[in-house]
């Protein structure tokens, strides 16, 4: 029971504020000295971990040429380019940036978007530009980056050679249960249609609410 | 081979360049924690695990120190024509077609690894293409590249910090214990219990964990095979993806998805830190509710 004592300072670390890091750390000593296991093979096991994950951060690679488009004024072209488009809703515009998502992602192609890649410099001024005066420009902005989520989440699992894929094939295995990557993608397909109706029906009732105001 | 040797290499010359500029402004906090990253990168391999904790330790001390500054410069951008499109579209259709690509050579290639490598290359391309058409000053882009990840900070790394912890939640046997608990506390014999401990279990533990991934194992381990597959029969496949789905409904609703909430909250400049995770609640609610309720059709 006494291992249990990390899950709990995460989440009083969150509720008292503390910084993430700081408490991730602690956590992490307390639950493997609970264990009874040698500070330095927590130390090790943490280092291990953290270096053969090292794949998550390199994503930052774009930031340079992100950053000097935008100073060359790529998010007024994005922002231009959807004011020149006649009919283009803040619904509309998302609804496509989902659906696209979704379709990429499910074909194993998770990293052609995302928040540094496509969000931050190309979907939140478009969004922002087709939401004009009608929404605030934050909650416009928060929606863009959570339909890149959403999209994300909910079309990968289709993709055979995804990692959440492997691993449950991975996991059950260790219970002498065999099943064929595909049998599972299959099952992500439902979950797929119902994200793409729940969240997309927010944004086409967004583009709804937005016209009558 | 080209693998993640190639990407390894390019992301640790970026850190690089981000410390040294950080260090002419005598950003010291700024400058150490990129120093750091850029060292993970490039000889990350060769520190050994306990050199790698130390790393780690000493990048939770910079962060914790609360003395990381956020951007300095906000400069006025320059309106250039919509060419200014084409390096921005070069990467993510280098990757799509890298991809492909990559893939018809494994021997030159690693085939695990295409995406990251054709994303790589893609970057390398624009950036190039940037120097020759905008002709920057050649720090520039990492000037501007610096002032957005001066925005993310720290939460740059929590992802890592996290999948970490979950490997030492791993070897302390955190997943048993609470395995044991939530058993305990299914009334037996009850398929819909069963059920809505593995979907609201799943949900809750990638809250904490920040991880779908960590929740899996231990969820699957207290009531997914045991009761649902063992106990109730169900088709081990749909339990096992629907159940992922239903943590991934939880990664959508905890600040400790970094990558996912917290750091796109920074890099739009949101004055709401969470201001993502409320535009997706009531998405992941209803989506959460919908998993449960076509597990449940499908074991009963």
């Amino acid at each position: 029971m006494l291992v249990l004592s990390g899950i709990a300072i995460i989440a009083l670390g969150f509720l008292l504020r503390f910084n993430p890091m700081l408490v991730i750390a602690a956590s992490a000593l307390v639950t493997g000295l609970a264990a009874g296991i040698d500070p330095l093979a927590i130390l090790a096991a943490f280092g291990k971990a953290f270096n053969d994950t090292r794949y998550v951060t390199a994503i930052y690679i774009v930031l340079p040429v992100i950053g000097l488009l935008e100073r060359n004024g790529l998010q007024a072209r994005a922002r231009a380019l959807v004011a020149g488009l006649k009919g283009l809703t803040l619904g509309r515009l998302l609804i496509a940036y989902l659906g696209f998502r979704q379709v990429t992602a499910a074909l194993g192609l998770t990293s052609v978007a995302g928040h540094a890649q496509t969000v931050r410099p190309l979907i939140a001024p478009m969004a922002e530009a087709a939401a004009g005066e009608a929404h605030d420009p934050e909650k416009v902005k928060a929606l863009a980056a959570a339909t890149d989520n959403i999209g994300l989440f909910f079309g990968e699992d289709i993709f055979i050679a995804i990692g959440s894929i492997l691993l449950m094939k991975g996991v059950l295995e260790g219970y002498g249960i065999f099943v064929e990557p595909l049998q599972m993608s299959v099952w992500a397909i439902p979950t797929a249609i119902a994200a793409f109706v729940v969240h997309g029906g927010r944004l086409w009732w967004l583009d709804r609410r937005g016209r009558r105001a | 081979m080209i693998g993640l040797n190639l990407v390894y290499g390019v992301a640790g010359l970026v850190f690089l360049a981000f410390a040294g500029l950080s260090a002419v402004e005598r950003r010291w906090a700024n400058t150490g924690f990129y120093a750091l990253i850029a060292t993970s990168f490039v000889a990350g391999d060769w520190l050994g695990d306990i050199g790698n904790g130390v790393l780690v330790l000493a990048l939770v001390g910079i962060a914790a120190s609360g003395r990381m500054r956020r951007r300095v410069d906000s400069a006025a951008p320059v309106e250039r024509s919509a060419m200014v499109f084409v390096p921005a579209l070069v990467i993510p259709a280098m990757a799509l077609i890298g991809t492909f690509v990559f893939k018809q050579f494994p021997t030159v290639f690693d085939p695990k690894q295409a995406t990251l490598v054709a994303l790589t290359v893609g970057v390398l391309l624009a950036l190039a293409l940037c120097y020759a058409w905008l002709r920057p000053a050649p720090a520039e882009p990492f000037r501007a590249g610096r002032a957005l990840m001066d925005d993310i900070g720290w939460a740059a790394v929590l992802p890592q910090m996290l999948a970490s912890l979950g490997a030492v939640f791993a070897l302390a046997g955190v997943g048993e214990v609470v395995g044991g608990l939530v058993g305990v506390a299914i009334p037996s014999g009850s398929v819909l219990g069963a059920v809505l401990a593995f979907g609201l279990g799943m949900a809750l533990f990638t809250m904490v964990m920040g991880n779908a991934f960590a929740a899996f194992p231990v969820m699957a381990a207290a009531v997914g095979i045991p009761l649902l597959v063992k106990t109730y029969g169900a088709d081990p496949a749909p339990v096992a993806a629907i159940g992922m789905l239903a943590g991934f409904c939880g990664t959508l609703m905890t600040p400790m998805a970094a990558n996912f909430n917290l750091v796109p909250a920074a890099l739009l400049e949101l004055k709401d830190a969470n201001g993502v995770i409320r535009a997706q609640v009531p998405t992941a609610l209803p989506l959460l509710a919908f998993n449960i309720i076509l597990l449940w059709w499908i074991v009963a």
